[in-house]
């Protein structure tokens, strides 16, 4: 319990790094996101938690322009970080991606090598001058991603064939290779065992120094074990938000203690 | 006792859902089996066809691949060539005179009684004896050793395709005729070697002088035309209407075109050959280059086609991950799809090409079924291609041509057979698995 006030605490000194105002999201003639309004503090984990088809992978695929990729897709509203419109005309997706990465479902790495999966995002971006430069990043991405130890003597090997759980650690010392401010993670954990998965919260708990984090999961417990904020989403709307313990402890809406209480879902 | 009737409620129930599923087991083992056998006898049956269709191929076609020739001790006669005029030498009297040799009793002298004897002779071997001579003019006034085809009718009695026991008035070869062949052959003159004029020389109105060098260097030269325009087209297509056209009626109705496009009888495209590349923009006629833009009209829907069911396969995951680190639209297609789709393409391409190897009639609209006795050298040149010579061969009435036109198809088969192995092979070598 004092652990969870220290963590209150410090998230509470944060600035918001990503500010959302009056998102509104239409899948051709589905409203998919009704009307969000949220702020997301820096250098914390945030979880949007709620049942499937509720939006929350929508909303976070808004905030690095994912959405733009589908046709049918229409985006309306803010969402600004650091009070910059990532909507603007003046911002370019790709550029926006660079500072905000993201991990998916499924572990995807490219079927290249570990080395090549890490360095492309550096690469297309010219982020490194020169091969050891580039060789630095590498690694550095990698212990971030908390692999390095187990792929250091095999970097040119195939990021496919590493193991499921390896192969998601790949995806996040990827997505952390173009040394992004806002990290997203869209259910990272589904398709991962209990061991992965635990490796892979710890990880976040540490990628918590260094970046926003904004995480969708569909277990509670995983909400509840890495995050300091909780958005509950249903039905397109975000019914409740805020500090992590007092959703599961004591939310607000009657909505949110049925989801938790699992009465919903 | 509710509880006991339950209990045995429970197994009796199921015990008979046991019994049905095992009455109705026969049955449905019954369908499978039928199925099954009903597949098996499919694939036996084209397997018989294909075995009848190559069989017949081969046992008319093999004749073809050797050739009757003679072989003779020909005095290069100083009288009869002038050492600056190698070309106008009396070469086809030199042959007579070898020939004559060995039938004392035949004047040589008259003419009559000279074609009897040198008509056992390939009308094209007094030109094998010109290019010998003509290559080293030193041979003037020696006596050389000179392999010669005998011709056609001569060929086919050597290869038993003219029955000697057939009566002489419906035979092509009268007796006297068979005898002076007997007689050189009692003399060891005639042999019967490979017949490698059949891939080095081009068409002839000859058989025993045909060869499909021709055909298969028109055939080279109008495929690669075909494969430079139609690939890089196809691909590039087939990317912007599967990753960057927006999905709207336009963009529907061009797909549906070109699958339409895929359906047209190729003559269609002959005849549109024929009025735009022939008669608007007066490319020359019979040329490779004019057959591989037609053929390229052809494959392009194919390649298209293949191309975006290749990409299409590639999964949406790789796409994401590469949009995700910020690759641009255009870095993720070549960077990441284009790659993994490349087995694929590169399959629909080869299986593209090589219906345009085997296609006939486009060509015959653009004068491709010429009668043209030299091998192109460039897509520029009259040529024909491999189906179109098969097709003129087929048409034509001597009898060394049944024969011929057979092994060319084998040729052509052969072609077909190696482009299908190397797609397969591309297919296994470069697929990734994810």
């Amino acid at each position: 319990m004092d652990d969870l006030e220290a963590i209150n605490r410090d998230v509470d000194t944060n600035a918001s790094k990503i500010s959302a105002r009056h998102v509104q999201v239409h899948y051709g003639d589905t409203h998919a996101i009704k009307d969000v309004d949220v702020d997301i503090m820096e250098r914390s984990v945030t979880a949007f938690i709620g049942p499937s088809g509720c939006g929350k992978s929508t909303f976070l695929r808004c905030i690095n322009r994912m959405n733009d990729t589908i046709d049918i897709c229409r985006v309306e509203g803010d969402i600004c970080i650091d009070g910059e419109d990532i909507y603007d005309r003046n911002i370019d997706p790709v550029q926006l991606r660079a500072r905000v990465g993201m991990v998916f479902q499924k572990p995807n790495p490219f079927p290249k090598s570990i080395y090549d999966n890490v360095a492309y995002g550096p690469k297309i971006h010219g982020l490194a001058r020169s091969r050891a430069d580039m060789d630095e990043i590498v690694e550095r991405s990698l212990r971030r991603g908390a692999i390095w130890d187990e792929v250091k003597d095999r970097l040119h090997e195939p990021g496919t064939g590493l193991s499921g759980g390896q192969q998601q650690r790949l995806c996040i010392a990827r997505a952390v290779a173009t040394d992004p401010e806002v990290l997203l993670m869209d259910e990272p954990c589904s398709a991962l065992d209990p061991i992965a998965t635990a490796q892979i919260e710890e990880l976040i708990d540490t990628l918590r120094e260094k970046y926003t984090v904004v995480i969708v999961t569909h277990s509670m417990q995983q909400a509840a074990r890495v995050s300091q904020k909780t958005a509950f989403f249903h039905l397109g709307s975000l019914v409740e938000y805020g500090d992590t313990d007092e959703i599961f402890t004591n939310p607000k809406d009657s909505r949110t203690e049925s989801y938790i209480s699992g009465r919903i879902g | 006792m509710t509880d006991i009737t339950s209990e045995k409620a429970g197994p009796g129930r199921s015990r008979s859902t046991t019994e049905l599923v095992r009455q109705g087991l026969a049955r449905r083992n019954r369908k499978q089996k039928l199925l099954q056998g009903f597949g098996i006898a499919a694939i036996l049956f084209a397997l018989s066809m294909l075995l009848v269709l190559v069989g017949s191929l081969l046992s008319t076609g093999y004749p073809a691949f050797t050739q009757t020739h003679l072989r003779l001790e020909v005095f290069v006669d100083p009288d009869k060539v002038d050492p600056d005029k190698l070309k106008r030498g009396k070469y086809e009297e030199m042959l007579a005179a070898s020939l004559g040799a060995y039938f004392p009793d035949v004047d040589m002298s008259s003419r009559t009684a000279s074609r009897e004897v040198t008509q056992l002779l390939s009308s094209g071997a007094e030109f094998n004896l010109r290019d010998r001579v003509m290559a080293d003019a030193s041979l003037i006034g020696k006596t050389i050793t000179i392999k010669v085809p005998a011709s056609d009718n001569f060929d086919q009695l050597n290869k038993g395709l003219i029955k000697r026991d057939t009566p002489e008035e419906n035979r092509r070869l009268d007796d006297a005729e068979i005898a002076r062949f007997d007689t050189l052959d009692a003399a060891g003159v005639i042999s019967t070697p490979l017949n490698t004029t059949l891939i080095t020389s081009a068409d002839s109105r000859f058989p025993e002088l045909a060869g499909l060098k021709g055909a298969l260097v028109g055939s080279f030269w109008a495929l690669l035309v075909c494969f430079v325009v139609s690939f890089p087209l196809g691909i590039g297509a087939a990317i912007y209407l599967e990753e960057f056209a927006p999905k709207n009626r336009l963009s529907d109705i061009i797909e549906i075109n070109i699958n339409n496009l895929a359906a047209v009888p190729s003559v269609v495209f002959g005849l549109l050959a024929l009025a735009v590349f022939l008669n608007w923009f007066g490319m020359p006629r019979s040329a490779p280059i004019v057959g591989g833009l037609t053929l390229a009209l052809m494959t392009l829907p194919t390649i298209i086609i293949a191309t975006r069911a290749a990409l299409k396969a590639v999964p949406p995951s790789i796409r994401e991950a590469a949009l995700g680190v910020g690759a641009s639209k255009q870095q993720v297609v070549f960077h990441h799809v284009l790659p993994l789709a490349m087995p694929g393409i590169l399959t629909g391409t080869i299986i593209g090409l090589a219906q345009a190897l085997g296609e006939t009639a486009p060509l015959l609209l653009i004068g491709m079924n010429a009668f043209i006795t030299s091998a192109p050298t460039t897509p520029f040149d009259s040529a024909t291609a491999l189906p179109t010579q098969i097709f003129i061969w087929a048409d034509s009435p001597e009898r060394g041509f049944v024969s011929r036109t057979s092994a060319a198809i084998l040729v052509l088969l052969t072609f077909l057979i190696m482009m299908n192995a190397t797609a397969i092979y591309l297919r296994s070598k470069f697929e990734r698995k994810w």
